[in-house]
């Protein structure tokens, strides 16, 4: 069993190791460092140790804790269920993709059908369904997803390696600003209960919520890079190109959770422990962070499942909207393209994606909340 | 409530204060909150305007007036034009016909699929309840934006209907329902296996009625509340998903319009003409508001125990 000081160093050596790979990455340590350091060949080794670091880092603390909890079953289970799960998902989408009238090759020009059968022939296409399902998965298993029709002579893999990254990024920036803003925003309506400032902080999270995000960027847009131009409007090469699309889709997540921390602090507050703390004569500020707080985030934590689910989802939007060069944009013009392998590639991704962010948050779960048993 | 003079019947009516149903109480709940009266009226509102978008609209949705191309707003085109001169007022008006009927189909739609499933799996339980809900957990392991776009590329290839304008409105409100009905079928397996338990359910089985029976007559009027919530949530998230779609290209196309289609051809003329993607944007952000005003009231009302949440 892990006591609680452990607990704190651990979660505390393995959050100052996130943060400062994620400062450098912010500033895009790998690529402007080299004009200032005289030693361009230093940085990229310095990086890749910095991520192998940090990888170490996060896992390790998973596997002590799981291994320390008798937690080494459930994730193992876990871990299986979701494969099975990634299985039954590319099965449904690859049937789906082939029961569809058209192929990919049917365009408005015809070819001519020795052409087409030709094509055909070269990406597998005229055997039998059940061998072809049998190919496909069987490349999956060995980590290969195949070759994309559209982009010709390119793996499936090597433009989700190319894009993946800063799909990545975005998200994650989005996530840390939604928390960073919703958090706060939450604890502060709490603590003015059923006053103006609670009304008007709850007004603009419900606006959040309904904001669509095509309309915030042009607003953000114009104002920011028209107007003011203090930022790019577009693209994605420099902390500057991060700032707007990282906001914008941070600003519905960041909503739900400020009403969810407002909830949930509302909810701790009326406890016993709480009002035994204010009785023994601790002061505001100190009931407020050490006792509400602590109690209070548990919940908002296990929104953060459904919460990786929703900025996947508007990242769409915004990658096409800032022409960000990520997944969303292969994933629309794939399923126009009728690219089968980049199709399932990306579903898979996505949801494996979701899949495991959910486990994770489960294990943090029962990490932050002793009380909660995994099984 | 009558008004009586007489003190003595006044008294007797503290007294005897006529008892008053759950939803009576809810109502008078949902009375009492100023945000959600104020949106219930203006749903109210752009329903009617939905309704008679041609009585109302000034000029007809496609009819282009080449000479008044990319106008800025004006007495005679109260938004302006867009880039083929056709009247934005009028637009956003057919708009909301186009949005609120995608939105209100779909959500009972995936509510008829989401209940029946639902209230099957809570009920029966067992092994049928793991493998239905297996299949629920299934497909919530894809991100919804991405099940949308694979179901709807689906229904595009698909040849249902003839008519373009009849194949990408049914397209799209059957993509949108076959995504939405998971979540409804999730909670009301959860209101089920919660009102199973209940000691009047008991009774009725007790009394040898028919399982069916019992569902329909004493399982669903007691999980209505957070099913009513949950349609008013899911219709502006249908809003948004309809537009998104709409946007990525994947939805409605112009000269059809919606209010998704109109923000997506804006975008395209953003940096000049700002109005064409303002106002069709911000007809969809007061809706969405007004929706979710309303279903907050609503679970206050419904759920005062939920109050706040």
């Amino acid at each position: 069993m892990i006591n609680e000081k452990q607990k704190s160093i651990m979660s505390g050596v393995v959050f100052t190791a996130l943060l400062i790979t994620l400062l450098i990455s912010f500033f895009d340590a790998q690529h402007s460092m080299e004009v200032f350091i005289d030693h361009p060949e230093w940085w990229p080794p310095f990086w890749n140790g910095l991520l192998i670091l940090d990888g170490v880092l996060v896992f390790g603390t998973f596997a002590w804790y799981a291994i320390s909890q008798n937690l080494v079953f459930f994730v193992f289970k876990r871990v299986v269920e979701a494969c099975l799960v990634l299985l039954v998902i590319a099965t449904l989408t690859f049937t789906l993709l082939r029961v569809m009238p058209g192929g990919p090759f049917d365009q408005e020009k015809t070819l001519p059908p020795e052409v087409k059968a030709n094509i055909e022939a070269k990406y597998n296409l005229n055997a039998p369904l059940l061998e072809q399902y049998k190919d496909y998965i069987f490349g999956i298993l060995q980590g290969d997803l195949g070759e994309s029709y559209k982009y010709l002579g390119r793996n499936v893999s090597d433009i989700i390696t190319e894009t993946l990254p800063v799909s990545f990024q975005l998200g994650l920036y989005a996530l840390i600003i939604s928390f960073a803003i919703g958090i706060p925003l939450g604890i502060f309506a709490a603590s003015k209960h059923n006053t103006a400032w609670d009304n008007s902080a709850m007004f603009m999270a419900v606006s959040g919520v309904s904001l669509p995000s095509f309309l915030v960027a042009p607003i953000f847009i114009i104002i920011f890079a028209f107007w003011l131009d203090i930022l790019p409007p577009a693209f994605w090469d420099g902390p500057s190109h991060y700032i707007l699309p990282s906001f914008i889709l941070g600003i519905r997540p960041a909503a739900v959770i400020a009403r969810l921390t407002r909830a949930s602090v509302l909810e701790v507050i009326r406890s016993d422990y709480i009002r035994t703390a204010k009785a023994k004569g601790l002061p505001q500020r100190v009931v407020l962070y050490r006792h509400v707080l602590k109690n209070s985030l548990i919940p908002v934590l296990t929104f953060s499942g459904p919460l990786v689910a929703g900025i996947l989802s508007g990242s769409f939007i915004i990658e096409l909207i800032f022409v960000v060069p990520g997944m969303g944009k292969h994933l629309i013009q794939s399923v126009t393209n009728r690219d089968y392998p980049l199709i399932l590639g990306l579903t898979l991704l996505f949801s494996a994606l979701l899949v495991f962010a959910n486990l994770i948050v489960d294990l943090l779960y029962s990490y932050f909340d002793p009380r909660i048993k995994l099984s | 409530m009558t008004m009586s003079n007489s003190a003595k019947s006044e008294a007797l009516e503290v007294q005897y204060k006529p008892s008053r149903s759950l939803w009576e109480d809810a109502f008078i709940r949902l009375k009492k909150n100023k945000a959600a009266v104020l949106s219930a009226y203006f749903i109210l509102f752009i329903c009617i305007v939905a309704i008679f978008a041609e009585n109302i609209s000034p000029y007809p949705f496609d009819e282009q007036y080449m000479d008044k191309i990319l106008q800025e707003p004006s007495m005679k085109h109260w938004l302006g034009t867009d880039a083929l001169g056709r009247d934005l007022f009028s637009r956003i008006i057919y708009g909301a016909r186009m949005s609120m009927a995608v939105a209100i189909y779909t959500s009972l739609i995936s509510l008829a699929i989401g209940a029946i499933y639902g209230a099957v799996s809570g009920w029966v339980g067992g092994r049928v309840d793991s493998f239905m809900m297996r299949i629920v957990d299934i497909l919530y392991s894809i991100p919804t934006m991405v099940l949308l776009i694979l179901v709807k590329v689906i229904f595009d290839a698909v040849q249902l209907f003839d008519d373009p304008e009849r194949k990408a409105y049914f397209g799209i409100v059957l993509a949108l329902s076959l995504v939405g009905w998971v979540t409804l079928a999730r909670v009301v397996r959860g209101q089920v296996l919660q009102v199973k338990q209940m000691t009047y359910v008991e009774a009725a089985r007790a009394l040898g009625a028919n399982p069916f029976w019992i569902v329909v007559k004493h399982v669903m009027p007691n999980i209505l509340g957070p099913i009513i919530v949950l349609l008013t949530f899911q219709i502006p998230s249908n809003i948004l998903f309809e537009s998104f779609l709409s946007f990525i290209g994947l939805g409605l196309q112009p000269p059809f319009s919606s209010w998704g289609v109109l923000a997506s051809s804006g975008w395209q003329t953003m940096r000049s003409f700002p109005h064409l993607i303002i106002y069709p944007s911000f007809a969809i952000f007061l809706t969405m508001l007004a929706f979710n005003f309303l279903g907050d009231g609503l679970r206050d009302a419904l759920d005062p125990q939920m109050k706040g949440r």
